[in-house]
């Protein structure tokens, strides 16, 4: 039995190590890592990976991958006597898994070729060294393509870091408050809503609770919904009340503005228990807010264009929460600043806006053909196959001007949103701050006091990026 | 440690085994005997004592998963160990691991092993098979698949306990974060016990139950007297193996994440989500190294009980 022991304490050891050893000494730049065919003359293989996958997230897009990009990409390439293989390596989970994902694959010197990810994360990736400037992967044909002249310089900085593109933007989102005429209309609501401070939020929020609607209003909250908490909750809420997160080069710390949100965040969740505060701290609670909304359970939804588009899109295998009936019974709105002329640049109401991108993989060992396979993936008639599925607000202004008049809720947010949006520091320090946002956050759903909460974001920023530059007046 | 082994009862021993022992009876001569253990030693070296040293390394960076520190960590010295060691969350974590051990593996997956086999031991066919293989299907199922099925159970708008309890709306994983994964590794545990007790209990002698039978021992004189001495040995391996398998158990992490709020993060579900979601690679290799301490620590406890046992039997 000693021997056993002495087998099992071995065997913990190793257990217990498991996670010391994942760590590893960065990428590795020899050619033979990773799998497919090293270069040469040989047929060559090219990887994407997306957080889409067929039947789940983001469908329509990985469908668009499969069908289109795919095929038309190796015969285009076919005819022009190359013969490339390209392909697709779908996720279908929540972001931060997705991040997680790839950062290991990157820092392990492996991972597809073409990589999708959010703008926000470009900053931490290119100063781990683990994304690189377009140019420098890709060669000189990235600063050749025309595609550029179509790309608004807002737009691309969405996937630049320190003035350097690091991949191609997939277009601007924005965010709106969205409402379910139904349950307005048995509430005694407006259907044409326009709420002008926050205080008619909460009005139509009691008048939908004494109508019976089990959540009134749904703002994201808690870390569980990650950088959904902030994007599509506290900071559009903050910028209502004139604070940006990072302004005059300092983060945002325990101030008054700030205090505004939380207090709102309290009355909404805990003092009028208008939205429901449990899920906010499910492990799924994004996903059920969705399934909630599409049953009409939900009043109001604080989401972007992305929810009306991939969640509750009526057609067929698009949608993870598919309304048959959302273009007669879902309307949106913009979303209201604290008070008239309360919000950032005077403005009377607010936006958020950020957007994905796809980047080229340092470690590809065909970057020159990778870079074709991008640009071919933002040509015009890719953008154009891919409406096909669903319209979304392409980074092309040739194509939105085209295409975007189909979709009134996309022409509402390209005309009504985007001129008055806002968008968060492309800084590598926002992923960490972001996450001390959203624990402010999960602290007063569950019932803790503003000021508490307050106190300890101030110092878990303080934490993150030192105190000199926190602005806690 | 064979030394100290065979110390234990040194009048047990033929003096001549002793020294035969200590010889070389292979008669293969230090240096090709080398040669047989190199591949073992090779191999311990690169998967144990390798990794081991690499994690205090580690542990000594600022090491991260993205950012400036990933592609150039830093030597912090000890910093990270005296942050973990002055950190609130971390002995919060290791207080609810300790609760999480205690409750879920000493006392629950033991008394619950031992109660079954004790029940079952003398039930034959059929009857026996079925109740068995039923326990033992909570172990045998993968971790994931066990996982969501709790989570099927539990879940708070369509969970069967939900519906049978009649509580709809109780998020169990939410309001009850602790007692939720503790339930959950009592069921996917017992069945290792159930299975060590069951041979225990097969291997006492009839002949001492019979004996105790006929002086008139109820059945809680004929446990205490004869069972449990006999099977000392038994509910020691399991209480080491299994203290060590459920502080070092990960599958929590499925259930609750740790959450919410941290309320459920033992201590390898704190590591992970401090390492690899939150990022501090360096941070969560230096708790890593202070998790595989108290490993040791528990281990050699054992050890020492399990001899102090042995010695004290003969």
């Amino acid at each position: 039995m000693r021997r056993n022991l002495a087998a099992i304490i071995a065997g913990t050891a190793a257990a217990a190590l498991v996670l010391g050893a994942c760590g590893n000494d960065g990428g590795s730049d020899d050619p033979t890592d990773g799998g497919g065919d090293t270069g040469g003359d040989g047929p060559v293989t090219l990887t994407i990976t997306l957080n889409a996958i067929a039947g789940g997230k983001n469908a329509a897009e990985a469908d668009w991958i499969e069908n289109w990009v795919i095929p038309e990409f190796e015969a285009a390439m076919a005819a022009d006597g190359t013969e490339v293989t390209v392909e697709f390596e779908p996720q279908g989970v929540d972001d931060e898994d997705y991040k997680t994902k790839i950062s290991l694959d990157l820092q392990s010197g492996g991972g597809a070729d073409i990589i999708g990810m959010d703008g926000i994360w470009v900053g931490e990736f290119a100063e781990a060294g683990y994304i690189q400037p377009l140019t420098a992967v890709g060669g000189a044909a990235v600063d050749d393509w025309d595609g550029w002249d179509q790309i608004s310089e807002a737009v691309q900085n969405a996937l630049s870091f320190n003035g350097e593109r690091y991949g191609i933007p997939q277009g601007a989102d924005g965010r709106v408050l969205y409402y379910n005429k139904d349950l307005f209309a048995a509430a005694g609501l407006p259907e044409d809503w326009q709420p002008t401070s926050w205080e008619e939020i909460l009005e139509a929020g009691r008048a939908l609770a004494d109508s019976g609607v089990p959540i009134p209003l749904q703002i994201n909250a808690g870390t569980a919904m990650g950088e959904a908490t902030t994007m599509q909750g506290l900071l559009p809420l903050l910028v209502g009340t004139g604070a940006e997160v990072y302004a005059d080069d300092q983060w945002i710390g325990g101030t008054d503005e700030l205090r505004e949100v939380l207090e709102f965040y309290r009355t909404v969740y805990v003092d009028e228990q208008l939205g429901d505060a449990v899920l906010q701290q499910e492990a799924s609670g994004r996903d059920t807010s969705f399934a909630q909304f599409a049953a009409g359970e939900i009043g109001v939804l604080l989401e972007g264009d992305y929810f009306w588009r991939s969640v509750i899109n009526p057609a067929e295998g698009v949608g993870t929460a598919p309304m048959e009936n959302r273009d007669e019974v879902v309307g949106y709105t913009r979303i209201p600043a604290t008070e008239p002329g309360s919000g950032i640049n005077g403005q009377d109401f607010v936006s958020m806006s950020g957007g994905t991108g796809r980047v080229l993989n340092p470690n590809s060992e065909n970057p020159e053909l990778a870079w074709e396979l991008l640009a071919f993936m933002n040509s015009p008639e890719a953008f154009e196959a891919r409406a096909a599925g669903t319209l979304n607000i392409t980074p092309r202004d040739d194509v939105n001007a085209e295409l975007l008049s189909s979709d009134p809720m996309l022409t509402f947010v390209s005309d009504e949103v985007l001129p008055i949006t806002a968008y968060r520091p492309g800084l590598a320090a926002y992923p960490e701050v972001s996450i001390a946002l959203q624990e402010a956050t999960e602290a007063v759903v569950a019932g803790d006091p503003v000021d508490d909460a307050l106190t300890d974001y101030a110092d878990a920023v303080a934490g993150i990026v030192g105190e000199e530059n926190v602005n806690n007046d | 440690m064979s030394a100290t082994g065979t110390a234990a009862g040194p009048g047990l021993r033929r003096q001549p085994g002793r020294r035969r022992r200590a010889d070389d009876v292979a008669g293969l001569g230090r240096v090709r005997a080398g040669l047989f253990v190199a591949p073992a030693l090779a191999l311990i070296g690169l998967f144990l004592v390798f990794p081991a040293v690499w994690t205090i390394y580690l542990g000594m960076t600022d090491y991260r998963l993205t950012g400036l520190a990933a592609a150039n960590p830093e030597f912090v010295g000890l910093d990270n160990f005296a942050t973990a060691l002055g950190d609130d969350e971390f002995w919060h974590s290791l207080w609810l691991t300790l609760i999480f051990v205690l409750v879920s593996g000493v006392i629950g997956q033991t008394l619950l092993g031992f109660s079954v086999a004790w029940a079952l031991r003398r039930v034959r066919g059929w009857v026996k098979s079925v109740i068995e293989t039923l326990v033992l299907a909570a172990w045998v199922v993968p971790a994931s698949v066990a996982s969501f099925l709790w989570l099927a159970l539990l879940d708070r708008r369509t969970g069967t306990l939900n519906a049978l309890l009649g509580t709809e709306g109780t998020a169990w994983l939410i309001e009850y974060p602790m007692v939720a994964i503790i339930v959950f590794n009592v069921w996917v545990g017992t069945a290792f016990s159930m299975l060590l007790f069951s041979s225990a209990l097969a291997a006492v002698p009839p002949s001492q139950l019979e004996s105790a039978r006929m002086v008139g021992a109820g059945s809680w004189q004929q446990l205490r007297d004869v069972v449990l001495p006999n099977i000392r040995g038994h509910i020691l391996t399991n209480t080491l193996l299994i203290t060590l398998w459920t502080f070092n158990t990960f599958t929590p992490y499925l259930l609750t994440a740790g959450g919410p709020r941290d309320e459920s993060a033992i201590l390898a579900v704190y590591i992970y989500t401090t390492a690899i979601p939150g990022g501090q690679l360096g941070m969560g290799a230096a708790i890593s190294l202070i998790m595989l301490l108290i490993n040791l620590v528990i281990a050699l406890g054992y050890l020492r009980v399990a001899r102090a046992a042995s010695g004290g039997r003969r």
